[in-house]
């Protein structure tokens, strides 16, 4: 029995436990997700629209980092790149509605296509790289995108530097609420979809090959999953996820720019799976939530050293919680079980 | 006696692996623990370096040395060959001979030390400049028990160093500690599955299992005793 | 064909301080096993020190001397204080660490010496070279260092008992604890050193680029491309991949046409991956052979 490998135990969480398991009905864990909703659904009707507006945000945020967890946490393959596939969903859904009166509806499953397209060729050449060179092959992807969207030829397209602006959508039907609870609503059912899909594909043999990809590359192929299919179609899929929280993302805010999708996004990204708890599917909320809310509380704390606050505080969490909340929770939740036993 | 265990307990995070183990070692003596998979015996060596959370007594030369730093403990004069070797892979065979000597300072006798472990293992001198993970299996295992010779260690441990060989090498292998034993009056502790090598070449034995020492015996005694032998050591 | 040579060595030149970047990174990288993402920040850092030094009174060479020095214990502490409680931590969390770290020396400098840029000497002078007008004595005097450093690098490195428990101390930490290496000390030295190197890479940058707390950022990102490119573990090849990049952005920058200037960064990113993906592990990067 040798040591695991520094690479695996980077990205391992012990996510076995949990696969084959299948919930009770009165499972506590069953019934706090079900709170959690009606929680979430309730909210928008209490609170400011402004603070509606935030938890949107959240939300999109949570799903585009439920993106690159798929990629690198499920799947080991480390990726600085996905704020290239956020932005392209974004583009997409924007170019669409603005240039071609496209419902915003119909934008989300675009984008999905068209990052999932993009994701996979682009997984297709990643799989020569590990690791580093992976790292930086997708940050190079980072770095680009802005300045692809910045491209003057194609600024009939994209709006060039100052981007494009979209209509806020109305409410369907009619409902008697408002367009920012709407597009809350919106994106929560959105959310929910995806992160069952998500949650449902970790627990599927297709899930498992991934994540035995992720654990032990050369046993993975030498049971006869097919790494290369495998590596490139998660990929896709985590571009897919991450192209339609781009896409949402654009709805919500309205308006895209070619910097919002700089390398940084995918440094938030990064920190936000972190802290969430790297092949958590349920760490992307606290992820999403950390990320809009600790820069704003770090700046209203000091205006001219916010970035040094923002560090502070990322490194308390860190040193209190290294695997997150997820790990933080795992780790709780097994002190607990062992008072409860002695 | 040179080295002295009492009520060795050892945990893996909350498992415990080791429960009240105690032997003991005079210098230049061989034992060797025996047992099946899983049985403890990696645990004990572990635990005599401070690779994993114990407590108990762990006496070498009369001193505690329980909860030291490994570091600390190798400098003592001990040597462990480690499960799996232990290798560093990205630097060449000689200058993996030279980590092992890293906590000494007498230049001219490192470097007879080295020539001297050549001799030992001439296949390792046709290779000396070459990156060790390129190594066979069993070059390996001779590179890592040359590595430990380095320190000119007063206790050698080794774990399982016959894994993976062909039984030809590991003859080999095993005329050398012997050889090594005699002259360098080297004590060492052997963890093995290959029962019948060990209890050749060690005089008092140690049968683990799930984590207690069940039999503590002369070689000979456990060599020649059939129900052990077939419940225990397979053959 | 003529431009062509004036364009490579404007490339060098540029590709100089890449190089000095590149050394840093692969040096704590050799220590550490891991790519320091705040290496430039705290070369930044550094630097201010020297420049507030110079500012108090003191000589460029007192400044220099005592930044290196300053930057070496900075760089210990670091290790200690920030990294050794979290060594044990996954790889992504500490990767979090690095960002905000990052965070936090770019904030504070900005905050000690705001963003306004300012100039910062250099012992060589900015004549041209031999009457070169595309090459001035900086850049000669950088690429020098920095190969004299690479030099004393890679003496210490193979030539050094040291230096292999360095080496030794990153690549297998368990088995370097079962020789008697003190990983952790190791690890500290390995972190003061890159400090050193990156204050030295700093203090020979900032006269070209001015310094200011956002200087390194972009030589950060070229930096790891050229330390990428050559192959992470072999400093020579750090060094020739980081002048490498400086001569492909300029080739590209002035050759492709149209495209030439705005997307110049993506260029020569698309390009240093077209070569990993020929050379996976960098030009000069030896491969790690392990048996299964």
């Amino acid at each position: 029995m040798s040591a695991p490998s520094k690479e695996s135990v980077a990205f391992a969480p012990p996510a076995v436990a949990a696969i084959g398991r299948r919930a009770a009905l009165s499972d506590p864990k069953r019934l706090f997700v079900v709170g959690l909703v009606v929680a979430a659904c309730v909210i928008p009707l209490l609170t400011r629209s402004f603070v509606t507006f935030q938890l949107t945000q959240v939300m999109v945020y949570a799903l585009a980092i439920l993106g690159l967890n798929l990629l690198t946490g499920f799947n080991g393959q480390f990726s600085l790149g996905h704020s290239a596939f956020y932005g392209i969903g974004a583009y997409t859904a924007a170019i669409l509605m603005s240039r071609w009166g496209i419902p915003y509806f119909w934008t989300l499953p675009a984008a999905g296509a068209v990052c999932f397209g993009v994701g996979f060729l682009f997984g297709l050449p990643a799989l020569r790289l590990q690791g580093l060179y992976l790292a930086l092959a997708t940050f190079a992807l980072a770095i680009a995108m802005p300045q692809i969207l910045k491209f003057r030829p194609i600024e009939g397209f994209t709006g060039g530097v100052q981007g494009l602006f979209l209509d806020k959508p109305d409410p369907p039907f009619g409902l008697p609420i408002s367009a920012d609870q709407w597009l809350y609503y919106f994106t929560l059912a959105v959310l929910l979809v995806m992160f069952a899909g998500a949650a449902s594909l970790v627990r599927s043999r297709t899930g498992r090959a991934i994540m035995a990809i992720r654990d032990n590359p050369i046993a993975a192929a030498a049971m006869g999953i097919n790494t290369a299919l495998y590596k490139t179609l998660t990929f896709g899929v985590s571009a897919l996820y991450t192209g339609v929280a781009g896409a949402l993302g654009a709805i919500v805010v309205q308006f895209v720019a070619p910097d919002s999708f700089s390398f940084l996004l995918s440094v938030s990204f990064l920190v936000g799976l972190v802290i969430g708890g790297v092949g958590s599917i349920p760490g992307c909320l606290v992820g999403g939530l950390f990320v809009l809310y600790v820069p704003n509380i770090a700046e209203s704390v000091s205006t001219g050293l916010a970035g040094a606050v923002y560090g502070v505080i990322l490194l308390l969490v860190i040193f209190v919680m290294p695997a997150g909340m997820a790990g933080f929770v795992r780790f709780a939740r097994a002190r607990l079980s062992r008072l409860r036993r002695s | 006696m040179m080295l002295e265990v009492e009520h060795l307990n050892a945990f893996y995070g909350e498992n415990q692996a080791l429960f009240g183990v105690a032997f003991g070692l005079e210098a230049g003596r061989v034992r060797t623990f025996l047992g099946a998979n899983g049985a403890g015996k990696t645990t004990v060596l572990r635990a005599l370096c401070g690779m994993v959370r114990t407590n108990g007594n762990i006496r070498f030369d009369g001193k505690l040395i329980t909860g030291w730093a490994t570091e600390d403990i190798v400098r003592l004069g001990i040597a462990h060959v480690p499960e799996g070797r232990g290798t560093f892979l990205r630097v060449s065979v000689e200058e993996n001979l030279q980590l092992g000597a890293m906590t000494r300072r007498d230049r001219a006798a490192i470097a007879a030390d080295i020539e001297r472990v050549y001799g030992h293992f001439p296949r390792l001198k046709e290779r000396r400049l070459q990156q060790a993970g390129t190594l066979s299996g069993g070059e390996q295992q001779m590179l890592a028990v040359g590595r430990a010779l380095m320190l000119r260690p007063r206790l050698m441990l080794l774990d399982e160093p016959s894994f993976g060989l062909a039984p030809l090498i590991v003859e080999e292998l095993f005329e050398i500690l012997a050889r090594v034993n005699r002259e360098m009056d080297v004590a060492m502790l052997i963890v093995e599955q290959n029962a019948s090598l060990a209890l050749e070449l060690a005089e008092h034995a140690y049968l683990l299992e799930t984590g207690r020492v069940v039999t503590d015996a002369p070689a000979a005694v456990i060599g020649a005793d059939e129900s052990i032998r077939r419940s225990y050591l397979g053959y | 064909m003529e431009q062509l040579l004036q364009q490579v060595l404007a490339g060098l030149a540029t590709g100089a301080i890449y190089a000095c970047m590149a050394l840093a990174v692969v040096m704590i990288y050799q220590a550490i096993d891991h790519l320091n993402f705040a290496q430039g920040e705290m070369a930044m850092f550094s630097t201010f020190i020297a420049w507030q030094l110079m500012r108090w009174g003191q000589p460029y060479w007192v400044a220099f001397i005592a930044s290196v020095v300053l930057s070496f214990i900075g760089g210990v502490a670091i290790e200690r204080v920030l990294f050794r409680p979290i060594h044990n931590a996954p790889i992504l969390s500490q990767i979090v660490a690095f960002i905000a770290l990052f965070n936090i020396l770019n904030s504070s400098a900005g905050q000690i010496w705001d963003f306004t840029i300012k100039s910062f000497p250099s012992p060589f002078g900015h004549k041209p070279f031999l009457g070169e007008p595309l090459i001035d004595t900086h850049q000669v005097g950088m690429i020098g260092v920095t190969l004299a450093m690479l030099g004393l690098l890679y003496l210490f490195f193979r030539g050094t008992r040291l230096g292999l428990a360095m080496r030794a101390a990153a690549a297998n930490p368990e088995s370097a604890r079962l020789v008697g290496i003190r990983v952790g000390w190791m690890t500290a030295l390995g972190w003061g050193m890159a400090a050193a190197i990156g204050a030295v890479a700093g203090m020979l940058i900032a006269p070209v680029v001015f310094l200011e707390p956002n200087m390194m950022l972009g030589v950060l990102l070229y930096g790891f491309a050229g330390a990428v490119l050559g192959g992470m573990t072999s400093p020579a090849g750090a060094v020739a991949g980081g002048f490498l990049v400086g001569v492909i952005e300029n080739l590209a920058g002035t050759f492709i046409p149209y495209v030439g200037r705005e997307l110049n960064l993506t260029i020569a990113l698309v390009l240093i991956v077209a070569v990993l993906m020929v050379r996976p592990s960098g030009i000069f990067g030896r491969q790690v052979v392990t048996r299964v």
